[in-house]
């Protein structure tokens, strides 16, 4: 057993154990966040809660949220958690100013979210005797610092490339014989490509990569596990949490076991903000337990996912949370069901399309419709008017089936779909004009 | 030598047809036969021209996505009955076309139509057999 978990007495802990711990710590953090975040003491008591209801994660719905908006409200000072002398550190989205997210760290925020990282590198196989090449970028960004800390932790040699410069990440790879590699994936994409075109696959000695920080599908990662020749793990945290490492994916590659010990999560009806039963697809919302520069009671994510506390074939007992579906703020609700751009994306990927699409739901004797705009490619494209409609049925075939509801499926000339400041306008939903 | 259609994709949208004749009228490329097949949405223009190189690289540049495909060229008799006594042919052979247009007249005061198929030298070997004669593309006027 050795080996195989970073922290094993926690994370392969009793549920009824980890649940006293979250109890336990929820009950101190929120006595810290009433004595110390005045902004958030204010909508409790806009709430009629005080610490004193708070007897356990039981109590938890009784909470406030805190949302995006609270963050920015309370820019760049007003959620910070303790006196400006215990921060040692500082880390920021990367939203255009008036967006931007400024999180605080004590040392003891940088410790536990370097557990976090660590626990993470081990679920990927890591102990000391591995090469980590850390290719997220360092600076404001959690990425870098987050796993350059927790493969320190663990004992590795640690390659604090940061991003880019493809040519030394290279080098450095085939030298001195990395064996982890932690990037976005879009990114891990891009190295096995440039590996494969520079001839070194024979020379990479790869065993894992963590990959996290932006969107990808089971798709992309069957392409870089077969690039790179590696197993390919995922990797969940947001800046307002920690950073990298809030939830990470081991072995069996099935959903991300959440840290329970330092984090509470919630599904939420993003409408109604009513709590789910587990199982269910809502909206993910955190509490960080520990977290005292930058301390967060019931966090909304915006991140549409569900959770699933079966038993893993690993051995954690860690809750576990599915990669993210979309975000609420994309979720359209469309006769009913829940559609998200990002589930329409992946099947014109599949399907060969590009991804410049246009979707427009409008309502026609009260009831919803979806049109998915798509545009044709020189591929799809044949002289036979039977064979275009063909590719088409296809398409709505496979939307079906990813959907669960009826698309219409609208094939434009290419570069038609307008385009505002470079950014393609994705939805257009007529129901709200 | 060959003809080659070029095919054309068009949103159903007003001026689009408009768009592709005027760039091959303002280069100089002339239509010596068109037709369109159209879904509700979008439809799909082939044309043949005097010159289908250039006719495909101009609508390639201007963003169109286009292709090209060999098509049998056939004079049709000139006599009553003439297109039935080829449809006849088409149909005892069992040849599977998929569709024909035809072409505008011709200065030898002749008419074709335009056949698309699959095995074009089959079908073009066994209507020459018959007695119907097919066109290559200079009798036609394409370069
Ligand atoms: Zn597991």
């Amino acid at each position: 057993m050795s080996g195989k978990y970073f922290q094993p007495e926690i994370e392969c802990a009793d549920p009824a154990e980890i649940k006293k711990i979250q109890s336990e710590k929820l009950v101190k953090q929120v006595r810290h966040v009433w004595d110390n975040v005045p902004y958030y003491r204010a909508k409790m008591e806009a709430k009629g809660v005080t610490p004193d209801d708070i007897h356990g994660v039981e109590d938890l719905y009784k909470l406030p949220f805190l949302s995006k908006d609270d963050l920015r409200e309370s820019y760049p000072y007003g959620l910070m958690g303790c006196s400006r002398e215990e921060v040692v550190r500082i880390h920021s989205t990367s939203g255009t100013t008036g967006k931007r997210v400024i999180a605080y760290y004590t040392q003891e925020d940088l410790d536990i979210w370097s557990d976090c990282t660590a626990r993470a590198i081990v679920a990927a196989g890591g102990d000391k005797t591995d090469v980590v090449q850390v290719s997220y970028g360092y600076g404001l960004f959690t990425g870098g610092f987050g796993l350059n800390d927790g493969s320190n932790k663990v004992g590795c040699m640690t390659l604090p490339m940061s991003s880019g410069n493809t040519e030394r990440q290279l080098q450095f790879m085939v030298d001195l014989g990395s064996t982890i590699l932690c990037c976005t994936p879009s990114y891990a994409a891009y190295l096995g490509e440039s590996i494969k075109e520079a001839g070194l696959s024979d020379k990479i000695h790869l065993k894992a990569g963590i990959f996290g920080a932006e969107a990808w599908s089971e798709e992309m990662r069957r392409d870089i596990e077969k690039s790179l020749g590696l197993k390919a793990y995922d990797i969940y945290g947001l800046t307002e949490l920690t950073g990298p490492g809030v939830a990470y994916e081991c072995e069996a590659q099935h959903g991300m076991h959440i840290n329970e010990d330092h984090f509470i999560a919630e599904i939420i009806d993003p409408d109604t903000e009513e709590v789910l039963p587990e199982g269910t697809v809502g909206e993910l919302v955190f509490t960080s337990l520990d977290k005292k520069g930058f301390p967060m009671l019931r966090y909304r994510t915006h991140d549409i996912c569900v959770l699933n506390r079966e038993k893993c074939s690993c051995g954690r007992t860690f809750i576990k949370m599915a990669k993210p579906m979309g975000r609420s703020d994309d979720m359209l609700i469309i006769k009913g069901v829940n559609v998200f751009p990002s589930q329409i994306e992946a099947v014109l990927l599949e399907e060969g399309f590009p991804a410049n699409y246009q979707i427009i739901v409008d309502r026609v004797n009260n009831s919803d419709t979806l049109e998915v705009q798509v545009e044709m490619t020189p591929e799809l494209f044949s002289d036979n008017l039977g064979k275009i409609s063909d590719v088409e049925k296809q398409l709505i075939g496979s939307l079906k089936a990813m959907l669960g509801i009826y698309a219409k499926v609208r094939l434009v000339a290419p570069k038609s779909i307008t385009r505002s400041e470079g950014k393609a306008v994705r939805v257009i939903d007529k129901r709200k004009i | 030598m060959e003809i080659y259609q070029v095919s054309v994709f068009l949103e159903n949208q007003a001026g689009k047809l408009s768009e592709v004749t005027n760039l091959l009228a303002e280069n100089g490329i002339d239509l010596r036969a068109i037709n369109i097949a159209e879904s509700s949405d979008y439809g799909v223009l082939r044309v043949i021209t005097s010159d289908s190189n250039r006719a495909v690289e101009i609508l390639r540049e201007h963003g169109f996505i286009v292709n090209c495909t060999a098509v049998l060229g056939v004079s049709v008799p000139d006599r009553p009955g003439g297109l039935a006594h080829l449809l006849r042919q088409l149909a005892e052979e069992k040849f599977d076309v998929e569709y024909m247009y035809s072409v505008f007249g011709q200065a030898n005061g002749l008419a074709y139509m335009i056949l698309r198929v699959d095995n074009i030298d089959t079908v073009r070997a066994a209507l020459e057999k018959d007695g119907i004669h097919t066109a290559d593309c200079v009798e036609l006027g394409i370069k």
